[in-house]
């Protein structure tokens, strides 16, 4: 019996942590549907097209070269490595070890080898990632938004990733070293090991059975602090590694410049502008908000932006208005709706209503939202299709048809508008005016 | 019959003598009633005679699109707008608009047809460069040759709409030595304009965007600072000025250049 103890203890711990992260994204797809309805299901075809394209191919990524060169091995390195991770599962709970070896022959080397390569890689990527937030500096990581737990939570992925990728290393090494003693026929020879093969001269001078507590504690050590990395992702921005596909897929593809119309304001004008509505003929609507003032007046699909977004900043970089130092950021504002979100949630969590805190007001003020000037500088910058504009324009329309907040010239333009059908206060008569002077 | 300088259309002045124009010129506020974006219009005009393009304006039965109304929040006024407007164009029976704004043309082409204004909407840069690839309009060539033009994409033609070739095609055929920012094209800096920016004063910051971006053309020594939208060129004229380069160095829309270009 005691020889189950480690397939017990492994089978607990899997249940817990993954039970946990499932509870975690049932929180995350709960609150995501708290956003209004928003038909995303057309052109199945060129959703797909656009998630292979952005996300799997990593298309707008690579714009920036370095950062996107460093990520794409990031990237790669956490797919190929995962295939590894299955195996480590397997073995836990059946208690073999290397259980695929027998099945793949050579291809495992082929495997083993490749998981190494990348592990090496990763390790190397993510030092010079380390190096650009914390020694280069590089601006867009230092921006007022990143103070605090953004800052601690980026650092925290860096050296997650450090300490998972050496244990995987250690564990190999620990592996290939009674591999080639081959007292115990336990560690059968499987895999290749060309980074590992360095570490391993480490343990010349240990006894057999030290570097087999070597390879179990990090083992146990690798696979635990998956599962708890798994867990960190609902407390942090790296949510990105699973909603950046979504995210894509479910993003808008008209034109980036068109700006829907929106429909409820659309049958209350057609009405106003038909003398011969009858007002009580149409079914009375739902009263609805125009534009948003909190997360529940925004779109799941903007919702789901809030949580997909990592924080890199490009958006914020391009900005034209945090360029020439005003206080809006496209980062911040999404930023902010995930911190709304996240707090909305927290209520509901624990079974009470929210607060009566609003996203307008308490986490987004106006004058970030009117130095916006809807260039989607931020939009095109996104590697992963979030589109901050359209979260700052629902709040603009908030201000203006709510609460008639708008900065005062911009009511007076608008009031031409009305009156006279243009921006400044000319007479609609005089619009060919340029027809009289072209005369020869 | 085409039209001449001295007989420019409007829509209801052709439809009286039972005609239809192919193409309808979507002036826009700025082109009816700024004085500078006026140039712009009068030297569209003079190029859509050239060609011999059968095209009307709708004068006095023109009104602003709704666009600034509608980025600056205000749903309402820009959809009363829109249908208005639609209610016109569609009266007039209308299949074709270019124009000379890519504001204007961003909110006709994406945002009334949902509304239901469907046409066919160009941008004045890609009319342009239909006219010269068919042969329609020629450029006599020497007054531009080799003169060092920055192109500055305007927001609402570029990332929203994704036409970054048509106004550097035309460009190109002026001979002239065609010299890119360095934030161009996907990536172009806003002037500062958009999003309904031109009607006020801008959040308290560092700088001015249009002060930003002039900052960006000059470093690629320009002779002209070529633009597509008659908001742009205020802003980039502005920011010249306060560089003090206006003796130097002149801020034209495309269709100012090609028309020039073709006078010679």
């Amino acid at each position: 019996m005691t020889a189950y103890i480690p397939n017990i203890a492994f089978a607990a711990l899997f249940i817990v942590l993954v039970g946990l992260f499932v509870r975690n994204i049932k929180r995350i797809i709960r609150n995501i549907r708290l956003g209004t309805a928003v038909n995303r299901s057309d052109h199945p075809k060129k959703r797909w097209m656009h998630m292979a394209r952005i996300a799997l191919g990593q298309s707008k990524m690579v714009s920036k070269p370095i950062s996107g060169a460093l990520h794409v091995i990031v990237y790669v390195g956490f797919i190929v490595i995962n295939i590894e991770l299955l195996e480590i599962v397997v073995d836990g709970f059946l208690g073999t070890h290397r259980v695929f070896a027998p099945f793949l022959g050579s291809f495992y080397d082929v495997l083993i080898f490749t998981f190494e390569i990348f592990a090496l890689l990763v390790l190397i990527s993510v030092f010079f990632f380390w190096t650009r937030r914390n020694v280069i500096r590089i601006k867009r990581f230092w921006k007022p938004e990143m103070k605090g737990w953004p800052k601690w939570d980026a650092d925290i992925i860096l050296y997650a990733e450090v300490v998972l990728m050496t244990l995987f290393l250690t564990m190999n090494a620990a592996d290939f070293w009674l591999q080639m003693i081959a007292q115990d026929p336990h560690y059968v020879q499987a895999g290749s090991f060309p980074i590992s093969q360095w570490i391993a001269p480490l343990f010349d001078g240990m006894s057999a059975s030290q570097v087999v507590y070597v390879e179990r504690t990090t083992w146990w050590l690798h696979i635990t602090g998956i599962l708890l990395f798994l867990n960190y992702l609902y407390y942090s921005k790296h949510l990105h590694i699973i909603l950046a596909f979504p995210n894509t897929y479910f993003a808008k593809l008209t034109p980036q410049g068109s700006l829907p119309n929106m429909e409820t304001v659309t049958s209350e004008v057609k009405l106003m502008m038909d003398p011969s509505a009858d007002p009580y003929a149409a079914p009375s609507t739902e009263p609805s908000t125009f534009g948003a003032q909190d997360v529940t007046d925004l779109n799941w699909v903007q919702l789901m932006n809030a949580y997909s977004c990592t924080e890199c900043g490009r958006c914020t970089d391009e900005c034209p208005a945090n360029q020439t130092g005003k206080i809006l950021s496209p980062r911040k504002i999404m930023m902010d709706t995930r911190d709304r979100l996240t707090e909305v949630g927290e209520f509901f969590n624990r079974g009470e209503e929210p607060n009566n805190n609003v996203l307008l007001g308490n986490y987004i003020s106006k004058e970030e939202l009117w130095a916006c000037t809807t260039c989607n500088a931020c939009v095109e910058a996104c590697p992963i299709a979030i589109d901050p504009l359209s979260i700052i324009m629902d709040m603009r329309r908030y201000l203006v048809m709510e609460q008639s907040a708008a900065p005062t010239e911009l009511n007076t333009m608008m009031s031409n508008v009305e009156n006279n059908g243009a921006p400044w206060p000319f007479n609609q008569q005089d619009r060919i005016t340029w027809r009289e002077e072209l005369k020869s | 019959m085409a039209n001449t300088i001295n007989n420019i259309p409007t829509i209801s002045e052709l439809a009286a003598e039972g005609k239809h124009p192919e193409v309808l010129f979507w002036v826009g506020c700025a082109g009816s009633f700024d004085e500078r974006a006026k140039k712009i219009t009068k030297a569209f005009v003079q190029l859509l005679i050239n060609a011999k393009v059968s095209f009307a304006v709708l004068g006095p039965e023109e009104s602003c699109t709704g666009d600034p109304a509608k980025r600056a929040g205000n749903e309402f006024l820009f959809q009363m707008q829109a249908m208005t407007n639609i209610e016109v164009l569609n009266g007039y029976e209308v299949k074709k608009i270019v124009t000379t704004c890519p504001h204007c043309f961003n909110t006709l082409k994406n945002e009334y047809p949902g509304l239901g204004g469907n046409y066919e909407v160009v941008h004045h840069t890609q009319f342009l460069k239909q006219l010269l690839e068919e042969g329609k309009l020629t450029v006599a060539g020497g007054s531009f040759k080799g003169k060092r033009i920055t192109f500055h994409d305007p927001c609402y033609l570029g990332r929203a709409n994704n036409e970054y070739e048509a106004p550097r095609t035309v460009l190109e055929k002026l001979e002239s030595e065609l010299i890119e920012m360095k934030s161009c094209k996907e990536k172009g800096l806003c002037c500062g304009a958009g999003g309904a920016q031109m009607f006020k004063d801008a959040e308290p910051g560092t700088t001015e965007i249009n002060i930003a971006r002039t900052e960006q053309a000059l470093e690629t020594k320009p002779d002209i600072i070529a633009a597509g939208c008659p908001f742009c060129n205020t802003m980039m004229t502005d920011g010249v000025k306060n560089k003090e380069q206006e003796g130097r160095i002149a801020v034209m829309d495309i269709a100012e250049l090609l028309q020039q270009a073709q006078d010679i």
